[in-house]
């Protein structure tokens, strides 16, 4: 069984290199061939699970040691797996969404003429997904989280003729550099402290060494868990992101790879068990994105937009519920997974949506759509329920174990955490309710298709004829076949998960678990998640299902427009970051030039003037040598003397 | 004084036995290498008296080719049998050593004879005159320049094929200077292969007049310089009563056997030790042109011919350095504390003042010269380091620098326009474009001069700082350094010059040499980089060879 592991891998590995090398001959067969070995690699993960889930807890974990990368004494880097309940977690995540969005993306990129070179990117995708997940030391883990990272990159910027795009892509890359810093900070820390980056050695050892060393590598690893996935500070990137195609918003910036921080936080717990203050910025960390991302879903009138806004939150909670340290490793994980079927689901229904709207995204240009696509209004209702916490359904299950688990956190920080949660929870139906109102009910405030040449932002292959009203329609199967898939999941997960602690005795072995007890009783809490969600819905129909929605958005409060700019991140970043890195990039011209240039430039023309002062002795005239040559002389046979008697 | 005893001082009383001076135990085998080349000088004069003119080049080169070579292969084999360690000792009756420096000094002095004959026998790169080809020596060197009878000469097609036996005069004279084991035979042998430089440097065939005057300089300082090292020698003979070098090491260390009755009065007396010590050591200094017994050094090399400036740079500095070492290691390790400090301050100035001097040179072979005492700076933070690494550093120092010298002289004389080399620095701009082999041959002797990794240059110097650090001499690798970073300013900017400036549309031209200029130079190469690459070969051989007999 050891030796499937790195199969899991080699699939999609391979499917990358034979598409992305294979050369326009394969543009014919080229969906299928990445399909077909995404599939495979689900298939392999489906083996490996069942041969997992028929061994006795403790005994589950296995590994697989491919080879010695850096056999280098006193420094042992090895290419090796570890297969175990998070990371087959994991597994089943990204090659079960994985595939689902491969399939979907057969009809989505149909028209694409760049359709190989996408799925090539996917399977890159996957490999490198795979491989940070399974890696069983921080160093493979680091090739792993690049590897995604450029793979996110080149999705985002697939479109590269836009150049919208290509900002977007070059903005991701930037901002994640940031997080990928810390990361690779963190790993030199272990080293420095470890003398090894491999999980076991590292995370056994926490106990004997200090709690500032840990608190360093701890902040360091939340760095880089901002930067992957969007959590404040380095969250700027991810709305820009929904440039790229959709099935890449589902599958990566939304299931899978924003969420590679949460597992390199549950991944590292026993770090931060040990570093409470690093553990404490995670919470605020997690506390303040969740509201973050929320109040720019409010805003926005691009579907896909408030999506990422609402990924931002989600994630939040999950990264929240990760610094709660064992109360709620278990419940970060629940939540990535049912958010990754949900989330994904409302993606592909976005994507579905767009499809039929000739790749219209501002939502103040849909309405009524849910008679002309029903399958996708379906999905994507579910998905909806799902994520607001309608009783029942997957969100319910995994969001208020997290309030309840941040309430649990105990004293002051247990109620302002837990108070935040809710808000959230409030906040998210609100937007919610608003991007399911605003795109499936209401009038119709369809607007004809924009001059392409005017507007370039409309994807490749798609027939848009400048002028002509969109014609609503129904995807085709393979596109809502993963979609029902995963509404499916949504509905049905968290019961799953739930009923009877499945997932909590799936996780403990690996990411312990501690009973959280709330200050109030977990009855009471979730009632209130109940009450607020309903709150929200209520609010968000009162202004978006009973008014007419303005085609064009009103100026709205100062907080909104403040969350349209995305809370001004943009505009921080540019005062703070980019001009003050102008003003130190300007300085240290400033300082190279007069200072360093100068003590160079002194220097050299300080040494020319000596040369050519020194020549001059040089005049020609032999008896001016014999004389410099008979003090030489006088000089040497003095100097002698001279040491003697010294 | 009665009449008698004046009459006894020039005749003896017939009874009186006859103190027969014993006849000299020469080991000729021992020797070879040099009677060899002394020898094949002999014949070489010869020749000139009794060969034909026109077949006396052809027979001149052969000669000292044949000579050089079977020299070589004679160090080699004395080398193999052990003459360099182990059967190392004292031959011709305490005159010369035979040990390691001296064949490994000895081989690589030949080396660079031989590509010295092949640069001296160029004659395809000046236009024929008359119809007969010219080399870089004038027709007639004793005819005044532009003078009728100099033309007469150069029509009648005659050569000054007198160099040849000249250039192996020399060679002869420093096979000897780097092994001659008493100070007699030292200074014999300084004139031995001094004066038949003098005559070289003033033989060229264009600007004969500059060329004169390099002549006379060079002659006017080194006769003073060899005065200086006579008088040294006198007053070291008064300290110890001998001038064998073994037996002065021995009076310094206080360890002598017998005291000359004569001599009773001044030997030991430490004045005439450190005084003699510093006039000896002065006069060779001038030969290595170490700073302030530099001067000589630009003029001459500016003003000799091209391919004598060559030979004279690598093979001079080789012997002189050789015998430098010899007397600083088995004379004086005894009087080291006294000499070490001078030596210091002598080597800082001369690595900083060659380098800085450079920076404004703007005639090629000047700025080669002073780069030539830059070098010597460096060579002598090897020889101050007084350990058997700083001896064998210095070795392989020598042997790479005279390699990367020649090379480096030989394509000088490929640059050429009207009248003759093209030596001005404005002139070798854009020379990448027109002839990039010939430039970038130059720049890679260019980078070996200025220590670039992956050249010789670069081993060499490691191999000298390391030695002087290791040998407590910390500030000297300090300056070194710097100095070295000083000196690779204007090696560089000769890169720069060649690669990155417009060709002139007057520009010189480069000529097309024959087989003998393009092995000189090849061979310059290949060592430089073969040194440069892998010097860990030759770096052992001058370890083995880095014991002086005593």
């Amino acid at each position: 069984m050891e030796n499937l592991i790195a199969l899991l891998v080699a699939a999609p590995l391979l499917g990358a290199a034979v598409l992305l090398c294979g050369g326009r001959r394969l543009d014919a067969v080229g969906h299928w061939l990445g399909t077909a070995l995404a599939a495979a690699s689900f298939v392999i993960g489906v083996v490996l699970f069942a041969d997992m889930a028929g061994k006795d807890a403790e005994h589950r974990e296995i590994g697989q040691h491919l080879f010695s990368w850096i056999p280098v004494e006193g420094f042992q880097a090895d290419v090796a797996f570890q297969l175990d309940q998070l990371s087959m977690t994991f597994v089943l995540l990204i090659t079960g969404v994985g595939s689902l969005i491969h399939v979907y993306s057969i009809g989505y990129m149909e028209h694409d003429e760049r359709r190989r070179r996408f799925f090539g990117y996917l399977n890159l995708f996957l490999a490198a997904m795979l491989l940070l997940v399974l890696a069983d030391n921080y160093l493979l883990l680091y090739v792993g989280w690049e590897g995604v990272g450029l793979a996110s990159y080149l999705l985002i910027g697939f479109w590269q003729h836009k150049p919208s795009a290509a900002t977007a892509a070059k903005k991701a890359f930037l901002v994640n550099r940031v997080g990928d810093m810390g990361l690779s900070i963190a790993i030199m820390l272990m080293f420095t402290t470890f003398g090894t980056f491999a999980f076991g050695p590292v995370l056994e050892s926490t106990g004997e060494t200090s709690e500032g060393m840990l608190t360093a590598i701890g902040l360091m690893l939340l760095l880089a868990a901002c930067g992957k996935s969007a959590q404040v500070p380095l969250q700027s990137w991810l709305g820009d992101a929904m440039e790229g195609p959709t099935p890449v918003s589902a599958l990566i910036h939304a299931a899978t790879m924003v969420t590679a921080g949460v597992y390199l936080i549950v991944r590292s717990g026993e770090i931060f068990n040990a570093a409470p203050d690093a553990q404490l910025a995670v919470t605020v960390v997690g506390a303040v994105t969740l509201l973050f991302g929320a109040i720019v879903g409010c805003a926005k009138d691009d579907i896909k937009k408030a999506l990422a806004g609402s990924t931002m939150s989600q994630i939040g909670y999950m990264i929240l519920a990760a610094g709660l340290g064992p109360i709620g490793y278990v419940f970060a994980i629940m939540h990535l997974v049912t958010h990754g079927f949900f989330k994904a689901g409302l993606f592909l229904g976005a994507g579905s949506v767009m499809h039929g709207m000739n790749d219209e995204v501002d939502m103040r240009k849909y309405g009524g759509l849910r008679k002309y696509m029903p399958v996708t209004f379906v999905t994507f209702g579910l998905g909806y329920l799902a994520i607001i916490g309608f009783p029942g359904l997957s969100g319910f299950f995994s969001k208020d174990k997290i309030i309840e688990a941040a309430f649990a956190k105990g004293g002051t920080e247990g109620w302002i955490l837990g108070g935040v949660a809710l808000l959230g929870a409030a906040i998210t139906a609100f937007y919610m309710t608003r991007v399911m109102l605003m795109t499936f009910f209401g009038e119709e405030r369809w607007q004809p298709a924009p001059d392409p040449d005017k507007a370039p932002s409309v994807e490749p292959g798609i027939e848009v004829h400048p002028g002509e009203m969109p014609h609503p329609h129904e995807s085709p199967k393979v596109m809502t076949i993963p979609m029902i898939v995963l509404a499916v999941g949504s509905v049905f997960g968290g019961a799953f998960f739930s009923i009877g602690d499945r997932f909590i005795h799936w996780l403990e072995p690996v990411t312990d678990h501690a009973h959280g007890h709330p200050p109030i009783s977990a009855l009471a809490v979730t009632m209130s998640t109940v009450a607020v969600m309903v709150i929200g819905v209520g609010l968000a129909w009162l202004q978006y299902g009973r008014r007419p929605v303005p085609v064009v958005a009103p100026r709205g409060s100062l907080l909104t427009r403040a969350a349209r700019r995305d809370l001004l991140q943009d505009d921080f970043n540019h005062v703070v970051l980019v001009r003050g890195g102008e003003h130190l990039t300007r300085s240290l011209v400033y300082v190279d030039h007069t200072l360093v240039d100068g003590v160079v430039n002194g220097t050299a023309a300080t040494m020319g003037g000596l040369s050519g002062r020194l020549r001059r002795i040089q005049n020609g005239y032999a008896r001016s040598y014999a004389v410099s040559m008979f003090g030489g002389a006088a000089i040497l046979i003095a100097a002698t003397l001279l040491m003697r008697a010294v | 004084m009665s009449a008698s005893a004046v009459h006894s001082l020039w005749t003896t009383a017939a009874t009186d036995p006859i103190d027969k001076i014993g006849a000299p135990d020469i080991e000729y085998g021992q020797l070879s290498p040099t009677l060899i080349v002394i020898g094949a000088a002999i014949i070489g004069i010869l020749i000139e008296a009794f060969v034909p003119r026109k077949i006396r080049y052809y027979a001149q080169v052969f000669v000292s080719v044949v000579a050089l070579a079977a020299a070589f292969a004679a160090v080699v084999a004395l080398a193999a049998g052990g003459y360099g360690t182990t059967k190392a000792g004292i031959a011709a009756m305490g005159a010369i050593a035979v040990d390691g420096p001296a064949l490994f000094l000895q081989g690589t002095i030949l080396l660079a004879g031989i590509l010295g004959v092949f640069t001296f026998a160029e004659r395809r790169l000046d236009p024929a005159a008359h119809g007969n080809k010219v080399d870089s020596f004038a027709a007639q060197a004793a005819s005044v320049p532009g003078s009728d009878s100099e033309k007469a000469a150069v029509k009648a097609g005659f050569a000054t094929t007198e160099v040849f036996p000249l250039l192996l005069f020399a060679i002869g004279g420093m096979l000897i200077f780097p092994a001659a084991n008493d100070l007699l035979t030292l200074f014999i042998a300084l004139e031995v292969f001094s004066l038949p430089l003098y005559l070289l440097c003033a033989v060229a065939r264009r600007k004969r007049l500059m060329s004169q005057e390099a002549a006379v300089k060079y002659f006017l300082l080194g006769a003073f310089a060899s005065a200086f090292t006579l008088f040294g020698i006198a007053l070291l003979y008064g300290y110890a009563g001998s001038v064998s070098y073994a037996t002065i090491a021995q009076v310094v260390d206080g360890t002598v056997a017998e005291i000359t009755p004569a001599l009773a009065g001044t030997m030991g007396n430490d004045a005439l030790l450190l005084i003699g010590t510093a006039m000896v050591v002065m006069g060779l200094l001038f030969k290595v042109g170490a700073v302030p017994f530099h001067m000589w050094t630009p003029d001459v090399y500016q003003g000799a011919p091209t391919p004598v400036t060559g030979f004279m740079a690598a093979a001079t500095k080789v012997a002189a350095f050789g015998a430098l070492l010899r007397l600083l290691y088995v004379v004086l390790p005894g009087l080291r504390w006294d000499w070490r400090p001078v030596m210091w301050a002598v080597a800082i100035v001369t690595m900083l003042g060659g380098a800085i001097v450079a920076i404004t040179q703007t005639d090629i072979k000047r700025l080669l010269a002073y780069s030539s005492i830059a070098h010597a700076g460096f060579i002598l933070a090897g020889v101050i380091a007084t350990s058997p690494d700083g001896v064998s550093s210095v070795l392989f120092y020598l042997g790479a620098y005279s390699f990367v010298t020649i090379g480096a002289f030989a394509v000088v004389t490929l640059v050429r326009d009207a009248g003759g080399e093209a030596t001005h620095l404005s002139k070798w701009a854009g020379l990448g474009r027109r002839s990039p082999l010939v430039a970038a041959v130059f720049a890679v002797f260019l980078l070996a001069f200025a220590g670039i990794p992956l050249t010789s240059g670069f081993a060499g110097k490691f191999a000298v700082f390391k030695a002087a650090a290791e040998g407590g001499a910390g500030a000297i690798v300090v300056v070194g350094v710097i100095s070295s970073a000083i000196a690779a300013f204007f090696y560089i900017r000769v890169i720069v010059l060649m690669f990155f400036s417009e060709p002139r549309p007057e520009g010189p031209t480069v000529a097309v040499p024959s087989p003998l200029t393009m092995t000189a130079i090849g061979v310059g190469v290949v060592v430089t980089l073969v040194l440069g690459v892998a010097p860990q070969y030759f770096l052992d051989l001058a370890g083995q060879a880095g014991t002086f007999v005593r």
